[in-house]
Parts: structure tokens; sequence; C-alpha cells
């Protein structure tokens, strides 16, 4: 670090920017040239693959029926995880945030866990569970109910690594609603019922839509807690990520570069909407300041 | 009579919470979900880690491959984590300490590994490296081996943690402006001197903070590095590597226990992250996740 | 509508916030409830409202026994401090929202509701403002979306918690001027909260002074200002000096000279004397107050002169016109004009 601060020449940014403090030269040089070698030369050396191919074969390879399938796979059970983690990830924030019971700061801290825990840690722990004679499954297996192996083993390990993202997005914001509003919303004569479902939920629904887009992504690009619950059948339990990981396994580097920028594109496409609900909702509601 | 208790009880019920029932209610169904979710695979990975028995846990993790797997792994974070950190501290000094056009894009750019899918993120530096492109067979010729090697592992480990530093310090940084740096800089203090000594105690906490998330991620990666890896048995396996290939090939106790060491490092990190939390709750800053 | 406060305690865990207070307050009437932060005058009002429960005691709205209801069945209009204004509702539909949420069989129709709104806009004057958000008017301008919202639903009693404590001195005093110009319109029963002692002498038709959980005063604002009842409310309500005293002879002394002042009634022994620094007189004889200018300097219209009377080291505050040539060590003597005498601590 030494060499970022104290070497930065004085002239170098003086006239460029009216600070007194040095060294901004040198950081944001540090900065961009490091993302640039990390992050930003092999995404374009991805992009540049993919322009190889001409917008045709693109189109080929990218509507390829397992291709589709997969893609079809992820982004079905994702939305369904997102789903079921809106529910429960809102009810959870709502738990912690407004009410006292014993052991609330252990699990407030234990939502994390999915941040921390390794996902092919996750991935075999959840396969013990859910399998036929595991935990649960051995409570499903005599309905005839195959968690593990099925796609109900995605969209189960989906819930588990995007949990956080909804409770993590919700919570903050919640805290936030002031008192004084349900209390005014209370003295215009709404019920508690009509005060949560008028006052509290619409202010939260930034959140809830961006836990939500957030949860999805991370669902949609998972890998690790999910392949070996899948049963990675094609067509059926065969997720996008796996298949990028197939097809390179078969030195198919087209088949997994296109595959790649279609999630890529839709995950950017997804950022991009989360940041304009962030926006809007600053803008109209005035939250974050 | 019974007019006159139900007026009390409604009485005493407060106009901005629900009743009793329903908040057990609620508190019943957010604890249950949770304890399924996220505790019972915690338990699942310990309880198979034992399953058959201490000695054959310890003698798991005494396995030879185990033993590289577990100092590859180290090797890893060690040097993806600290490179991290610089970056990190460039990133948050020039976007926190200045002001310049295009800074909330490039807090946005920071943000972008988090969206891409880890396979995505291992597959770029495939095709960067790989059989086909230009640097690969290049560098080779001088005898570096990028891919199935350990510069490939630690390149796809530090796209994968890339933002978890800088995006914990900018929010912290940002908050506490730059009122500390002018008046050090105006006492007679230099760059480094200022940093050193007024920064970087400002921060400690947020950045120890970072640290920790990033390191948990780098340990626990699994799909960007089993992309670049290539599974080579006790030369490129990392932990979470060795763990699928145990478990693939029906090894499970012996999965679960390198697995056990790996839920270990996250229970470590959550409770040092909720200890963080609760003892600097405000010198961590508002913006984490 | 008049509402009674009957012998209400209220406990929050172990601090007691409000002493067996009662209050009469009279239907149409204007009341401020002034006193200190931690009087308990905000909690009287959320008690009034609902939003507290009391520990012990009752209100009374008319004649109904108002504690037996719950805040929505009260139908009161509240006004926060700091607005609470629904963010995510643009301004009509936040003055609509207590007449949305009525049940079917009360609810106006669709259009009686924002006919109403509509008109309610315009007395608070923000005509044009109807599909904006909170967060794009100013403070004064929210707060007087909140009244407008408050008074939609046709309260029984108009509760205003500090209105006007977020904003800054101009938009305060403008803000008042119109508030009382909204309750002489439509003579709404209004209690206000505010620690600001020219607020409530310039709003209220009457004052209630509140300290320590307990009520010290209720009256007009002159007859609170002219005969203080206790040294609180001398000393919270406009300038005092304060000055220990003897009383003997039924004259009062300081630093064993009479002061030219007749003691009343009051039993001889100690005592405090209270004056208005404004309101005193210079003068020449010997029975007077007398002291050293201690510190002096000019107030706007006036001269703010310290003293020091007798060896005591006791101090106390006149005004003198601003051109009076009263310097640092200057002897002057005066007398006030009136006074109120309480018993020493």
């Amino acid at each position: 670090m030494s060499a970022v601060v104290s070497t930065a020449p004085r002239r170098a940014w003086s006239f460029r920017q009216p600070s007194v403090i040095p060294g901004f030269g040198l950081t944001l040089g540090f900065t961009l040239t490091y993302f640039s070698l990390i992050i930003l030369i092999p995404l374009i050396a991805l992009a540049v693959r993919s322009a190889g191919l001409g917008p045709e074969g693109f189109w080929k390879a990218a509507t390829d029926a397992r291709v589709l399938g997969s893609l079809r796979v992820s982004f079905v059970t994702a939305l369904m995880a997102a789903g079921v983690n809106v529910v429960f990830g809102t009810l959870i924030a709502w738990v912690l945030v407004r009410y006292r019971f014993p052991g609330r700061r252990i699990f407030d801290a234990i939502i994390d866990l999915p941040f921390a825990l390794p996902t092919a840690v996750a991935g075999i722990a959840l396969t013990a569970i859910y399998a036929p004679n595991g935990t649960v499954g051995v409570l499903f297996a005599p309905l005839g109910w195959r968690i593990a192996y099925t796609p109900a083993g995605i969209v189960i390990a989906m819930i588990f690594i995007g949990l956080p993202f909804v409770v993590r997005t919700i919570q903050p914001i919640l805290e936030e609603v002031s008192h004084e509003v349900e209390e005014a919303s209370a003295t215009l004569g709404a019920n508690r019922f009509q005060t949560i479902t008028h006052v509290i939920f619409p202010s939260l629904m930034p959140a809830i839509l961006t836990g939500f887009a957030l949860a999805f992504a991370r669902a949609v690009g998972e890998y690790g807690s999910i392949i070996f619950i899948a049963g990675n059948i094609p067509f059926v339990s065969e997720i996008a990520p796996l298949l990028i990981y197939i097809r390179l396994q078969e030195y198919n580097y087209v088949g997994a570069t296109v595959i790649a920028t279609v999630m890529l594109m839709i995950s950017f496409a997804l950022l991009f909407a989360i940041n304009l609900i962030q926006a809007w909702s600053r803008r109209r509601y005035g939250y974050g300041n | 009579m019974a007019t006159k208790l139900r007026a009390q009880t409604k009485r005493r019920r407060s106009p901005t919470s629900e009743r009793r029932s329903v908040q057990l209610l609620m508190i019943g169904i957010a604890v249950a979900f949770m304890a399924v979710v996220l505790v019972l695979p915690l338990y699942a990975v310990f309880h198979e880690a034992f399953s058959k028995g201490v000695w054959a846990f310890f003698a798991a993790l005494g396995e030879k491959d185990a033993q590289a797997a577990i100092r590859l792994t180290l090797l890893v974070a060690a040097i993806a984590v600290p490179l991290n950190v610089v970056f990190g501290l460039a990133a948050s000094w020039a976007i926190a300490k200045f002001e310049f056009k295009g800074k909330a894009f490039l807090i946005t750019l920071i943000d972008l590994p988090f969206s891409v899918s880890p396979v995505i993120s291992g597959l770029v530096y495939v095709l960067l490296f790989g059989a086909g492109s230009f640097l690969g067979p290049w560098l080779k010729g001088y005898g570096i081996e990028v891919l199935f090697a350990l510069p490939g592992i630690v390149l796809a480990t530090i796209f994968v943690t890339f933002p978890f530093v800088a995006r914990e310090l900018i929010p912290l940084m940002q908050d506490q402006g730059t009122g500390d740096e002018e008046a050090a800089l105006s006492l007679g203090a230099n760059g480094w001197q200022t940093f050193w000594r007024v920064t970087i105690p400002n921060i400690k906490w947020g950045l120890l903070y970072g640290v920790l998330l990033c390191n948990a991620r780098a340990m626990g990666e699994f799909g960007a590095v089993a992309v670049v890896s290539g599974k080579i048995r006790g030369q490129t396996t990392t932990m979470p590597l060795q763990v699928e290939m145990l478990y693939n090939e029906y090894n499970a106790s012996a999965a679960f226990a390198l697995a056990s060491l790996l839920a270990l490092l996250a229970l470590v990190t959550l409770v040092l992250k909720s200890a963080l939390e609760w003892r600097f709750g405000e010198e961590i800053a508002a913006g984490d996740h | 509508m008049e509402v009674r406060v009957q012998n209400v305690r209220k406990e929050f865990d172990r601090f007691q916030a409000l002493h067996d207070v009662s209050l009469d307050i009279r239907s149409g009437e204007l009341i401020a409830l002034l006193g200190p932060s931690g009087s308990g005058k905000t909690t009287l009002l959320r008690l009034i409202a609902g939003l507290e429960t009391p520990t012990a005691g009752k209100v009374f709205f008319g004649d109904t026994d108002a504690s037996e209801k719950t805040v929505q069945e009260r139908n009161i209009g509240f006004v926060f401090q700091h607005y609470a204004l629904f963010r995510h509702m643009t301004i009509l539909e936040n003055i609509s929202f207590g007449l949305k949420v009525r049940p079917r069989s009360s609810r106006p129709p669709a259009g009686e509701i924002r006919r109403r709104a509509m008109e309610l806009l315009d007395l608070v004057q923000l005509s044009g403002l109807e599909k904006r958000y909170p967060n794009q008017l100013s403070g004064g301008q929210r707060q007087r979306v909140a009244l407008a919202r408050a008074l939609a639903i046709e309260p029984a009693v108009l509760l205003l918690d500090e209105p006007f404590g977020a904003l800054d001195a101009q938009v305060r005093r403008e803000l008042r001027k119109w508030l009382r110009e909204i309750h002489d319109r439509t003579g709404h029963t209004t209690v206000f909260v505010t620690h600001d002692q020219e607020e409530a002498l310039e709003l209220s038709d009457r004052l209630c002074v509140m300290s320590q959980g307990k009520i010290e005063q209720v009256g007009t604002p002159d007859s609170v200002y002219d005969h203080p009842t206790s040294p609180f409310v001398f000393g919270f309500i406009g300038e005092s000096s304060e000055l220990p005293v003897t009383v003997e002879n039924n004259e009062l002394w300081v630093g064993g000279r009479a002061i030219g002042i007749p003691a009343g009634d009051a039993q001889p022994g100690e005592a405090r004397l209270f004056f208005r620094p404004h309101d005193i007189e210079l003068v020449e004889a010997d029975a007077s107050l007398a002291g050293v200018v201690s510190t002096s300097r000019r107030v706007g219209g006036t001269r703010r002169v310290e003293l020091e009377i007798g060896g005591g080291g006791h101090h106390v505050e006149v005004d003198l016109p601003f051109d009076h040539p009263a310097g640092e060590k200057t002897r002057l003597a005066f007398r006030p004009r009136r006074w109120k005498l309480f018993p020493a601590k």
C-alpha cells in the first residue's frame, strides 16, 4: 500500500482534482488496471469468441434443443425458488425485525450461512437430507414423492442459496419504516391488516423486488450446491451452468461460450433491472437519504 | 363482564403490533423454515462426517490427498485474499475520497462478478488461456502453465471474490468522508502517514469484516475452480473439489469429513462476523450485502 | 368535542411519565401542552389519541369513556412531528387514505372521497400538487399535507405533536399563523404539543404548562404569563430574573437593605423574588435593587445588562434602552414594576 499513497505525484492530480488528498491517480489507476486484467479482459475474450460465430452460428448454437432445455430448467426452477424465498424471506425478515423471541440473534446470524458455507458442502448435505433415505426424503418416499435427483431438488438447493439475499435486502428497509407512519395509519382508522397491506408492504415493495431479482440471479447461475442433488438428466434436471461444464469437458468451447453468453446477457439485464428499481424507488420515495 | 374483559385485552395491545397469537404463529413458521432450510443441512454435514466414527473421521482427514487439498486451499486463499484487499483499499480510496465522472458506474462494475455464474467465471479463463487461445500456448513456451495449475485456480478465485473487500469499504469510507484525512494533512502529515495512522484505524473493523467474507468464499469456491483446475488428484484439487471427488467415488463419509472442516470454517466466519456486527455495528457501516 | 383527562397515570417500565394528571379540554378550543422535554406532554397527547394506554385513569370524549376504545375507534386526527406521510402514495392518496380504509358501510363513494380530498388540499393551499409524492415537497408543505390528511376523517379532536418542530424558523412562524386561521375556520377542538413558549403564547387559547409528569398551570396565555403560580412556570414562560430575598417587617430585604418592595402576605423569612428583565424601572431612590454591571451587550432593540447584586455573588438580568450608556462596573439602581414572590426552596 505504501507505494499507492506516498509516491503519488502532487502535480498529476492537483489541476485535475480539487482535493488536497493525495493518491487519486495511483489508486484509480490500480483499480482500473486490476479490474481490467481480472474481470474485463476475460469477459471481453468471451464476447469475442461469441462474436466470432456470427449471428447465424450463434443463433443455431443457442437454440440447440439441449441448451434450450437446460435454460428452461434453470429459469423455471430459479423462478420457483425465488418465489418461495420472497414469501418466506419477507416473513423471516419481519419476524427478525419486529418480534423478540429466544434465539433471535442466533437465527439472525445463521441467515448468512448460505453465504459462508461452500456450495459443494451445501450440495452434498442437501442431497443427504433429501435423498429417499435421508432425514426429510424418508418422509416423502412413502407418498411416492422424490425430491433429490428431480427438479424439486434443484428448487430446494436454490431456496437454500437464495434465502439470505431476500432477507438481507428487506431487513434494513423494514427497520427504516418509521413507527410513526404505522401510528398515523392507525389514527386514520386503518386496522392492523390494512396498515400492513396498504402502508408497510407497499413501502417494502422495491426491496422485495430487489431481493427477488438477486435471489433469482444467484439461483440461475448457481452450480455447486445443485449438481449433487439435481440428478442431471438432460431436458429434465440439467441446469445451464452444468451444461457449460459438460461442453467444456467435451472440449466444445463454442458450445460452452454460447450458453455462457446467453446467461450473461440475462444476468446483466437483471442487474440493470435491479439498478433501475433502486434508482426509481430512491427518486420517488427518497429511500436511503 | 365479558365485554369488559374483551375491551381490556384490546386496550393492552399496542396499535402498532400484532396479536400475540399471530406473532407466535409467525415466529413458529419462520423458525421452522430456518431450521429446515438452514440448520438441518449444517447438522447433516457433521452427522455424516462422524457416521463411521471418530477414527474414520480423522483417518479421512489424514489422507495424503486430503492434506494436499487443504494445503492448496490455504495457499490459494493466501494469495487471492491479500490481492483483493489491496484492490479493495485502492478502489475505496479512489471512490470515497474523490469526486470524478463515472464513479457510480465504476461501483456497479465492481459488483459485476456477483452476477456472473461461477462456472462462467472459470470459463472465461479457459477461453483466455486454454488450447486454441493466443495466450495459453505462448506462456507455455516459457514453461508457464496457467490452466489446470495453481495460477488458473488463483485467477478464478480472485474473480469470484473480487468485490468482497471493496464493497464493504466503499460505503464505509464514503460515510466517513474526507474530514479526518484533511485534518491530518493540514497538521503536516504526509499521504502515507495519513493513510496508516488515520484512515486504516477508521476502517479496520470494516476491513476485517470484508476479509472474513472474502476468505470464506475464496476457500469454499467450487464452480469456478472446478472449471480451471483439471482436478488432478493431489495437485490441483482444492478442498471443495476433493469433497466432490470423494463423494462421486461413493466415499461419502470421507467427503463429509472434509466437508465438515469447510462447514467449521463457515461457522467460525459467521461467529466472527456476528461478533463484529454486535460489537462494532457502527464502524463496519451500513451497507453489507 | 370536549375532552376530559381524569386522574391519568402512565408508567414506562419503571419510569413514571405522568403522575395523576387531570385536564379538561373545552370544545372548539386550541390548547397547547407546553413543557421541556421529559415533561410528559407528548405522552399525554398520545394517551388522548389512544396510541398509549394509561396505567391508571380515564379519558373521556364528551360523555363516552374513550379509554375503552382503540385508536382506530377514537376518530382523532393526529399530526406527527416528522409528518409520517406515506411515501409511496401521492399527496391525494395520502389525504384520502383515512376515508378509503373505512368499512364499506361507512365509506363515501370514490368520487366523494376525491372531492373532499381536493377540497382539503385547497384548504391547506396546496392545490395542484395532488399528484406529487411527499418526497417532492418541502417540509412545510409536507406538514400541511399531514394536517389535511388528519382533517379528512373529520376528527372529533385534532392532536398535533410538535407539528413545527422539524421546520426552520421562518416557515415555522408562517405555519403558526396559518394553523390559527385553519382552526378558526374549522373549529376543531385542537391540542398541540410544543416546547416553544413563544409558539404556545402566540397560537393557543389556553396553555397547559407541564413539568416532570405533572401539570403546573393551566390558563390563558396572558394569565399564565402575568400570573405564574410557580417558579417553574415563571422561569419557563418568558424571560425571568431570580433573586433570593428576605421577608421582614412586610418588606423585602437584600443584603441587609430594604429594596422598596412590599412583602404583601408573604411569611417572614427566606424567599425568592422573580421579575421580568424588561419589566423594570431605573430609580434614584435608596430603597431599590442596586448592583454593578458585570456584562452589557446590545441585543437588537434593547441592551441586556447583567448586574451583580450585593456581595453574595447573585446575578440578575435587566433590559435597558440600547443607547443606555451602562458599561462594566457602572452602578445601577432599579426596581421591578411587577414581580412575584415564591417561598425559598
